[in-house]
C-alpha cells in the first residue's frame, strides 16, 4: 500500500510500487486529464507535480510518491481560475488538446519560480513538452500574459 | 443582395426519416458545458440542431475535431443563421448514419481539408431552417403572421407587441412544424459571427483536464490489451508462448488476432510488462528484406527513365534541347510518421447482435464497415462514438481501418469490454506512413533566364491504390495524390511534363497532413529556386513574373513579401526563402529567415505566411492552423525520418523520431487576404511552403542547395 495525497485528497493504492505514477493516476484513481505520449518522459505529456516540482510520471514509481503531494492539471484551480488556465483561453492555445495539461503544468512550475519568465526561461523550462499541433508560439505568448495576469491579481 | 437557397425537399426528408429513426447520441464531449437535467432533453429541430428548454443549443458535429477548430466554426455556421445566443452553445459529436455524410464525398469522414468547405452551406441552412420553424412556432401560439417575428440572440421577438420567447421555451413545439421548403440564408455583409474572431468552445475543456479523448474512455468491466506486432511489415505469428507473460500480476489473457498476439490486463501498465516477457515466431515474409537504402538506389534510377505521364504540355524535350542553359537536380524525402501526440487505441463492447466502439477516428463510415465485417454484424449493428482526437493529420482516416478492426479482433476473443492502446513505439514502427519520394527534374532557361521548359519525374508509392477511393483517385495509372502540386504546377512555364513511377512495397503508406504537396511542395519550389538563381533572377521577382495568370497567388506571395521586407536588411549571417504553393484550393506562400551556425545547425528565426483561403469563418482558426501546420512542416524539414534496415523500423520514439520543441520554434506571422470567395481548406495548405521556403534560406545564407529532408547538419557544416 502506497500513500500520498492527490489535488489535496489522501489516497492509498495497491499498485506494485514499480508501477509508473502516469498509470496509477489515469488506471487506478481514474484522473484522465493526465496524459499518456511516449512512456520515457520525451514529450512532457505526463507531468504532474510531486512536491510542486514538475515531475514526467511516465517514468517515475509509484512508490516516489509516498507520503508526498500530488498535483495534477484537475488540481490547479477548481474553477478555471489558474492565470494559466485564463491565459491559455483568452489566446486560444490548444488545437487538439492533448499536450495541453502537460504544458499548463510544465508552466506553472516555471511561473511558481519566475514571476516574468524571459523567452529564455521559458525555452528551458517548456522544451521538454511537445506540442505535435505547434502551438509553442502561443503557449509562450500565453505564459508572458499569465505572468502578467498574477502580477496583477497580487497587486489587487 | 440576399441569397435565396432552394433546399431539396427529398434531402430534407432524409434529414428527417434519420431523426425519426432515433439517434442515440453518444455523450463522449467536451464536458464544459454546464451539465443538463434529464428533463433538459434536447429537441431536434433537425440532424443538427437540437435545442433542450433550458435553452442550450446543442449543434450536432458530423466532422472530428482533432485540433482544426471545427468543433468552434461549425456551430459559428449555424449560430449565424439560427440567431442563436452564441453563449448557450454546445457541441456533440454526431453518430454515424447517412445523413452525416460528407457533402462531396459521401460518407461519414474528415479529411483533406474539407470540413468548413464542404458544410459552410449545409450547416447555415441547418440554421436558417431551424429559425424558421422556431418563429412558426411563436407565431401560432402568440396568433401572429410570421412575417412580423425576428429571432434574435436565441429568442424570437414580436416587436409591435413587445412579446418574447426563448428558444427553448419553443423548441418542442417548433420540432413539430412543417420544415419549410425553403430558406434564406443572410447576406454576408450582415454577418455578425461568421468571420469575427471566436474563442474556441472546447478551450476551457483542454485546459483543466476535462476533455476526453479515446484513451480517457471507461466502461463497466474494460480491459486494457497491447498487441505484439510483427517486427517487419507483413510478417505473420508461426507460433508464441506467452507462459512468462501470464506469470505478471494483472494480466488476464494472452490471445492470438490478426495482426500478432494481445496481451489483454487489469490496465496498460500490466499489459505491456505482459507483452515485454512474450517469446513470438514470426514469419517475415518478404518484408523483412525491405531496406531504405536499396530503395533510394532503386527510385533513383527509375526517376532517370521515362514513366506514366501525368501532365504534358508543349514540347519539353524540344525546349530543353533548344534552352540557352539547362540544369538537373534531384530531390529526395522519407517516409514519415503521424506521430500524433495521443497514440491509437480504441474501445470496443462487443455483443452478440450489437458492437459499440469509441475511438478518436476521422474515418466513421469506413470504420463502422470494416468492424461490422470483423464482428460478423450488420454496418446498423454497430455504433460508434467519437471521441476528440489527440490529433489526427491523416493517420486517423485508416483505409484499412487498422485500429478499429484490430481491437474489434482482440474483442472478439477477449470475450469482454476491452480498450485497444498503443504505444509511442508502436507508432511509429506501425506504417502508414507518408510514402518515401524521389524527384529528377530538368528545366531549361532561354537566353534572357526565363524557363522555358520543366520536366518533372516523380518516384514514389501510391496512397489511394487499393483502397476504397482507388477509382476516384487513380486515373490512367496516375495517382493524383503521387502529382498534386506538381502535375498542377501553376507557373506560366511553356513546356511542361510530369512523369510518375508508383513501385509496390510492403511498406503501408497513407495519407499525411497535405498528402502529395508534402514532397511537391518542397521540389518544386526548391527547384524553382535553382531554376531563378540559373537564369540570374531574383526568386521572388521570377515568381510574379511566372503567376501574372494567377491574380490570387500573385496577391498572396506580394503580401508576404512585402511583410516579411523580402528585400529589406538582415542581420549578419541570416539569408531569406521564398516559397509559395495552391493546395486543398487554398493560395500560400512563405518566407523563411534562417542562420545556420558553422556546425550546419539550421535556426530558423521567423516566418511569414500570407494566406487566400477564400472567406473565413473563425479567423483565428485559420492563423492557428497556418502557425500549426508551419512547426509539422517544420519537423519534417529539419528533424524526422523513417528508415529500413532487414525490415526494421529503425526509430523508436522521439529521441530518434524528434519533433520540433519550444527552444526551436520561430517566430510566426500569418496574414489573411480579405475575400468574399467561397471558404476552402486550411488545415493542410499551410505545411508544404514551409521545407523549400527553409532550404532557399540555406541557400541564400550558405550557397548551398538542400535536395534532401530532412536537413542535415553534416550537409551544411563550415569546410
Amino acid at each position: 500500500m502506497i500513500s500520498f495525497t492527490v489535488n489535496g485528497k489522501p489516497v492509498s493504492v495497491e499498485d506494485p510500487p514499480s508501477t509508473p505514477l502516469l498509470w496509477v493516476i489515469r488506471d487506478s484513481l481514474n484522473l484522465t486529464g493526465t496524459k499518456f505520449g511516449c512512456g520515457m518522459a520525451l514529450c512532457g505529456a505526463c507531468t504532474v507535480h510531486i512536491d510542486g516540482q514538475a515531475v514526467r510520471s511516465c517514468v517515475a514509481p509509484v512508490s516516489r510518491a509516498e507520503g508526498k503531494k500530488i498535483t495534477t492539471i484537475e488540481g490547479i484551480s477548481p474553477d478555471l481560475t489558474h492565470p494559466l488556465q485564463q491565459a491559455w483561453i483568452e489566446i486560444d492555445v490548444p488545437q487538439c488538446g492533448y499536450c495541453q495539461s502537460g504544458q499548463i503544468m510544465s508552466a506553472a512550475v516555471l511561473l511558481a519560480e519566475k514571476a516574468l519568465p524571459t523567452d529564455e526561461d521559458i525555452d528551458e523550462a517548456m522544451s521538454g513538452n511537445i506540442c505535435r499541433c505547434g502551438t509553442y508560439p502561443r503557449i509562450r505568448r500565453a505564459i508572458h500574459r499569465a505572468a502578467e495576469i498574477k502580477a496583477q491579481k497580487s497587486a489587487k | 443582395m440576399t441569397v435565396a437557397t432552394r433546399m431539396k425537399r427529398r434531402d430534407f426528408l432524409k434529414t428527417g426519416a434519420a431523426i425519426g429513426g432515433g439517434l442515440l447520441l453518444n455523450l463522449y464531449v467536451p464536458d464544459w458545458a454546464p451539465a443538463r437535467a434529464a428533463s433538459n432533453k434536447p429537441v431536434a429541430l433537425n440532424a443538427f440542431v437540437h435545442i433542450s428548454s433550458d435553452d442550450w443549443v446543442t449543434v450536432i458535429s458530423n466532422h472530428s475535431e482533432m485540433g482544426q477548430g471545427i468543433y468552434t466554426s461549425l456551430p459559428m455556421l449555424i449560430a449565424e443563421e439560427l440567431e442563436a445566443d452564441w453563449n448557450k452553445i454546445r457541441v456533440e459529436s454526431s453518430p454515424v448514419a447517412a445523413v452525416y455524410n460528407h457533402t462531396v464525398f459521401g460518407i461519414m469522414m474528415t479529411g483533406g481539408s474539407t470540413t468548413t468547405n464542404s458544410e459552410y452551406d449545409r450547416f447555415r441552412k441547418m440554421g436558417a431552417m431551424a429559425r424558421v420553424m422556431l418563429i412558426d412556432a411563436a407565431a401560432q401560439g402568440w396568433g401572429v403572421d410570421a412575417s412580423t417575428c425576428h429571432a434574435e440572440k436565441g429568442y424570437v421577438v414580436h416587436a409591435a407587441s413587445k412579446r418574447r420567447a426563448s428558444f427553448g421555451s419553443l423548441a418542442e413545439a417548433a420540432s413539430k412544424i412543417e420544415p419549410p421548403k425553403d430558406v434564406l440564408l443572410k447576406n454576408p455583409e450582415d454577418f455578425t459571427i461568421i468571420g469575427k474572431p471566436k474563442h474556441r468552445l472546447d478551450t476551457p475543456s483542454k485546459t483543466n483536464g476535462t476533455a476526453q479523448f479515446g484513451l480517457d474512455v471507461t466502461i463497466p468491466g474494460l480491459l486494457t490489451a497491447v498487441v505484439a506486432r510483427s517486427p517487419v511489415f507483413g510478417g505473420k505469428v508461426v507460433n508464441f508462448n506467452a507462459d512468462k507473460a501470464k506469470t505478471v500480476p494483472g494480466v488476464v489473457n494472452v490471445l492470438e488476432v490478426p495482426s500478432g498476439v494481445a496481451v489483454i490486463a487489469k490496465g496498460f501498465w500490466p499489459a505491456k510488462l505482459g507483452r515485454e516477457q512474450l517469446d513470438i515466431v514470426w514469419d517475415e515474409g518478404p518484408g523483412g528484406q525491405l531496406s531504405t537504402v536499396a530503395m533510394r538506389e532503386h527510385y533513383a534510377a527509375l526517376s532517370k527513365t521515362p514513366g506514366a505521364v501525368a501532365k504534358k504540355v508543349g514540347d519539353p524535350s524540344g525546349a530543353l534541347a533548344g534552352a540557352a542553359k539547362t540544369i538537373t537536380a534531384e530531390f529526395e524525402v522519407p517516409y514519415l510518421s503521424h506521430s500524433m501526440m495521443e497514440p491509437l487505441n480504441t474501445v470496443v463492447d462487443l455483443h452478440e447482435d450489437h458492437c459499440e466502439i469509441w475511438t478518436g477516428t476521422q474515418f466513421q463510415t469506413g470504420d463502422r464497415a470494416a468492424a461490422a465485417g470483423v464482428a460478423g454484424l450488420k454496418p446498423e449493428q454497430v455504433d460508434i462514438h467519437t471521441t476528440l482526437l489527440g490529433g489526427g493529420f491523416g493517420r486517423r482516416a485508416n483505409p484499412a481501418s487498422d485500429f478499429v478492426t484490430e481491437a474489434v479482433n482482440v474483442a472478439k476473443v477477449a470475450k469482454a469490454p476491452v480498450k485497444v492502446v498503443w504505444t509511442r513505439e508502436d507508432d511509429i514502427r506501425g506504417g502508414w506512413y507518408r510514402p518515401m519520394w524521389y524527384d529528377h527534374f530538368e528545366a531549361g532557361v532561354d537566353a534572357s533566364g526565363n524557363p522555358v521548359a520543366w520536366k518533372h519525374t516523380i518516384v514514389g508509392q501510391s496512397i489511394f491504390d487499393g483502397t476504397m477511393f482507388a477509382s476516384f483517385g487513380i486515373k490512367d495509372g496516375i495517382d493524383s495524390a503521387s502529382v498534386e502540386g506538381a502535375a498542377d504546377i501553376i507557373y506560366s512555364i511553356p513546356n511542361i511534363q510530369v512523369d510518375l513511377h508508383s513501385p509496390k512495397n510492403e511498406v503501408p503508406v497513407q495519407w499525411w497532413r497535405s498528402v502529395g504537396h508534402s514532397h511537391t511542395g518542397f521540389s518544386v519550389e526548391a527547384f524553382f529556386d535553382e531554376v531563378a538563381y540559373a537564369g540570374g533572377k531574383d526568386p521572388y521577382q521570377l515568381r510574379r513574373t511566372l503567376l501574372a495568370g494567377q491574380p490570387r497567388m500573385l496577391a498572396v506571395l506580394d503580401l508576404v513579401a512585402e511583410k516579411a521586407h523580402w528585400n529589406g536588411p538582415l542581420p549578419a549571417g541570416h539569408g531569406r526563402g521564398i516559397a509559395t504553393h495552391f493546395s486543398f484550393d487554398s493560395y500560400v506562400a512563405q518566407v523563411a529567415e534562417v542562420s545556420v551556425t558553422r556546425d550546419g545547425t539550421v535556426r530558423v528565426h521567423r516566418i511569414v505566411a500570407a494566406v487566400d483561403c477564400g472567406s473565413t469563418v473563425n479567423p483565428d482558426t485559420v492563423k492557428a492552423q497556418l502557425e500549426g501546420g508551419i512547426i509539422f512542416g517544420l519537423t519534417a524539414a529539419l528533424k524526422t525520418e523513417i528508415t529500413l534496415d532487414k525490415g526494421r523500423v529503425q526509430q523508436r520514439n522521439f529521441h530518434d523520431y524528434p519533433m520540433v520543441r519550444m527552444f526551436e520554434s520561430p517566430e510566426i506571422e500569418v496574414y489573411i487576404v480579405p475575400s468574399t470567395e467561397h471558404p476552402t481548406g486550411v488545415g493542410e495548405p499551410g505545411v508544404p511552403p514551409v521545407a523549400p521556403a527553409v532550404a532557399n534560406a540555406i541557400f541564400a545564407v550558405t550557397g548551398k542547395r538542400v535536395r534532401r529532408l530532412p536537413i542535415k547538419p553534416e550537409d551544411l557544416r563550415s569546410a
